[in-house]
């Protein structure tokens, strides 16, 4: 003979006597505590899987990371005089698709970053009279000197585009990224 | 007799109990994942095989969690 086990009888939320219960309640009964159980086995599953996810995420990037980067060969950008002091160009590298700009600070003194905001890939725009590198989606700042940032919500560098001037035009021959 | 080695009230603490590890290993995860990625972008390749490794122990002590809550 099954011993009755009370703990496994339907308990209604509000713990009242199922004398008390609504009509309907009584009609169809829920096994409220299994109910809950089963809810909680069933989120901590979901939340295995979104565990599963990440570690895929993991993978994705150590994948690229290993894959690594194709090498940059030197690119002519611009012929020295062909950009006055104060002034910026744009062009692209390594890639056709990779954004960069070109800012002449001083008479000999040439930088470049790469054009994508670290925040969300915005294109920046030099404001060389300030000194700063501005991107205007989400007011991002970044130091015209070494791109770092310097307000805003961007937390790393731009990338620097390294330059050589040879024979009077401006060679990029190189991309370093940075952490910080 | 019943045939429950636990009673109601027991399995739900216990299986709040294992539901709380596996969310703190997701959050750990998470952030895992997200501080690699700055690394990644940031050019720093270093961390990217240990932070999978990690992120593989927290998998693997989920799915461990998971069987002992089925098993019961």
């Amino acid at each position: 003979m099954q011993r009755h086990d009370h703990e496994f009888e339907s308990v209604p939320p509000d713990g009242r006597p199922d004398a008390a219960q609504p009509r309907w309640r009584r009609d169809f009964p829920i096994d409220w505590p299994k109910d809950e159980l089963i809810a909680r086995r069933d989120f901590t599953r979901f939340m295995v899987l979104t565990s599963l996810g990440f570690t895929v995420g993991q993978g994705w990037i150590a994948l690229q990371s290993l894959l690594g980067h194709p090498s940059a060969t030197a690119k002519p950008i611009v012929a020295v005089e062909g950009i006055p002091v104060g002034g910026s160009l744009t062009f692209d590298f390594p890639h056709e698709h990779d954004n960069c700009v070109l800012v002449r600070r001083g008479r000999n003194d040439f930088v470049a970053y790469s054009q994508k905001c670290t925040h969300l890939s915005c294109p920046v725009q030099p404001r060389p009279k300030e000194g700063t590198l501005h991107c205007p989606c989400h007011n991002g700042t970044f130091d015209l000197a070494d791109g770092r940032p310097l307000g805003g919500p961007p937390r790393r560098p731009l990338p620097i585009i390294e330059l050589e001037v040879r024979d009077g035009i401006v060679y990029a021959t190189g991309v370093k990224e940075r952490t910080s | 007799m019943s045939d429950h080695p636990h009673t109601r009230s027991q399995s739900k603490v216990i299986v709040g109990g294992i539901l709380g590890v596996v969310l703190m290993l997701n959050v750990l995860q998470l952030w895992l994942l997200t501080a690699t990625m700055n690394a990644y972008l940031g050019g720093d390749t270093s961390i990217t095989i240990p932070a999978l490794l990690a992120s593989g122990v927290c998998l693997l002590l989920n799915v461990g969690l998971l069987r002992y809550l089925r098993d019961r």
